[in-house]
């Protein structure tokens, strides 16, 4: 276990350490003077070099990167160009809101998606089945800022149950996670309904059957444990990216989370902006990568022997 | 398990794409008015649906009905462009990565994971800003964010066929590396990369209408289904019919891609 654990962490840092070789490329080729977006426009040449100085964009490239790993790994990302704070502090601020709205989304979307496929794979082959195959795609298919638009008529300005954006309180909080939450729940009630599937015509699954069990006890206490699995990568790694800030649906409910702050950034060209919150977003997937492949081993002893080995 | 009903799901999506294409190609006969001016004298308000409007008018008077039309083409090629993109380099790297082996694929399928964990609209977003919006940075940019997925299931199946006796019975004949992964490999990859053309087409659109809503899409005066809620998102309280009509004709594009690929592949695992 400790030899794969160890491989895992290496594998994670080698990937973290390309995303940030990927992040800085992309901030260096963004047209924008960093140094006249500080100072603005009217700024005399004595001004910019002295900030170009300040901010070692006067130092060749890979003393630059080199720097901007060295203070990454301490945690500091730089500054804000436009908001004037660190973006270590403006991304810790937005955090709570974002982490909220991700935890809810994803216990509603996994509460949904498997209670849709469980009963898709009770009735396998007949047409509640095929109604939710229909519905799982239909859900899966609508793009989510026209979901969150639709719901907030309906939820904020007909029924007048729900505030129209914002974040003040747990009634603003359920039109925002059903808008993102539908949508995974048809993706991962597809997923499920395949692995429950393949896991009911299983010799193990007919044993306990030709034992007595009933279908639905077969299914839930034998078959279900083998589907589970390959879904745990799945919501480990969603909800990595949900934590990450997702933009479309805080833009349309205005919520105040990472996802806007990444979205200002980029109409700003707000360079450190810019890489701190896409490298918060790959940190994020690495870990979440990291936790589900533990998980994984610790669920599944095949996996940690034959990686090990 | 014999497919019970279940060719419907190909033949439905298939027939709602045709149906895309058709509306895409006829626009000019289809569209009531032009997309691009001024029809309703409503002087800065949208129009509700009516007869003459049967999606009703936006704030600038135009036809919304005609611009759904007409946003069906840009649509349609940004979907399919990008996905065309997103294949060609998808199958490019699974293809090298899955054939040759060794340090090539650790360097290629590295380079995947990394590319995996940045995420996609963020790095579309800032591409696009950077690029400033066009036709062709847009669909660029979404098949560069977009190959991962198909690089590793071409890499899976490349691998598994070039073990395969008939590839090395040509390997055995003298056959050139190009003249194997051409004649040999390619086609037997297809099958799978058909189904991810088709899932995948559904993906890029929602993506070019997610960057169309942020406001980094196809700049005006063309319509774009994407900017069309965008823009009516100011008038949700007055005229909720505005963002719902260009909604819905993104939800069918993107559920007819859904359905053509899962009725593919469902039939193929069958």
């Amino acid at each position: 276990m400790l030899v794969f654990l160890v491989r895992r962490i290496v594998f994670g840092i080698a990937v973290l350490i390309g995303t940030s070789i990927i992040t800085f490329a992309i901030a260096f080729v963004i047209p924008a003077d960093p140094a006249v977006t500080m100072a603005g426009a009217k700024a005399d040449p004595q001004t910019l070099a002295t900030i170009r100085h300040e901010l070692g964009l006067d130092l060749p490239v890979y003393l630059q990167y080199a720097r901007y790993l060295d203070r990454a790994l301490h945690g500091d990302l730089g500054r804000s160009y436009v908001r004037r704070d660190s973006v270590a502090h403006l991304i810790a601020s937005r955090f709570p809101a974002t982490a909220l709205l991700a935890v809810t989304a994803m216990v509603v979307s996994l509460v949904l998606g498997v209670l849709l496929g469980c009963i898709a794979t009770a009735y396998r082959g007949e047409a509640t089945d095929n109604a939710l195959l229909i519905f799982s795609l239909a859900l899966v298919s609508m793009p989510v800022f026209w979901l969150g638009t639709m719901l907030l008529i309906a939820g904020g300005l007909y029924l007048r149950s729900f505030p129209l954006g914002g974040f003040s309180g747990p009634s603003s909080l359920v039109l925002p996670t059903l808008t993102l939450a539908l949508g995974s729940a048809g993706y991962y009630s597809r997923i499920l309904h395949t692995n429950l599937s393949e896991a009911m015509d299983q010799e193990y699954v007919r044993t306990a059957r030709g034992k007595g069990l009933s279908s639905a006890r077969a299914m839930m206490q034998h078959a279900m444990a083998n589907a589970l699995l390959p879904l745990v990568t799945l919501a480990g790694l969603d909800l990595a990216g949900l934590l990450s800030g997702v933009v479309l649906t805080e833009t349309v409910f205005n919520w105040p989370g990472i996802g806007r702050l990444a979205y200002e950034a980029i109409f700003n060209l707000d360079i450190p902006l810019i890489m701190g919150t896409v490298l918060f977003s790959a940190f994020l997937i690495v870990v979440a990568n990291l936790g589900v492949d533990v998980l994984y081993a610790w669920l599944d002893p095949r996996i940690r022997l034959s990686e090990a080995g | 398990m014999k497919a019970r009903g279940f060719g419907k799901l190909e033949i439905i999506g298939g027939a709602m794409v045709l149906g895309l294409v058709v509306v895409a190609i006829s626009a000019p006969l289809l569209a009531p008015h032009d997309p691009t001016r001024a029809v309703a004298a409503t002087y800065g308000d949208p129009g509700a649906p009516s007869l003459v409007f049967p999606m009703g008018t936006d704030q600038l008077g135009r036809d919304v009905l005609s611009r759904i039309i007409y946003g069906a083409r840009v649509s349609l090629t940004v979907g399919l462009a990008a996905m065309a993109v997103t294949i060609a380099i998808g199958v490019l790297i699974g293809l090298v990565s899955g054939f040759f082996g060794g340090a090539v694929d650790v360097a290629l399928m590295r380079f995947t994971d990394v590319m995996l964990t940045l995420p996609a609209l963020l790095l579309a977003m800032a591409f696009v800003a950077v690029l400033r919006p066009s036709l062709l940075s847009i669909l660029l940019v979404i098949g560069l964010v977009s190959w991962t997925q198909v690089a590793r299931v071409v890499r899976a199946e490349t691998l598994s066929m070039s073990r395969r006796d008939f590839v090395l019975a040509a390997q055995a004949l003298g056959a050139h590396p190009g003249r194997l992964i051409a004649r040999h490999i390619l086609p037997n990859v297809l099958p799978v990369v058909v189904v991810m053309a088709a899932l995948g087409t559904s993906n890029t659109l929602l993506l070019d209408a997610a960057l169309s809503f942020l406001g980094l899409g196809v700049p005006p005066p063309t319509p774009t289904w994407g900017r069309m809620i965008e823009e009516a998102t100011i008038y949700f309280r007055t005229a909720p019919w505005l963002a719902t009509f260009p909604g819905l004709a993104i939800f069918y594009a993107v559920l007819a891609f859904n359905l053509l690929g899962y009725g593919v592949l469902r039939a193929r695992t069958q």
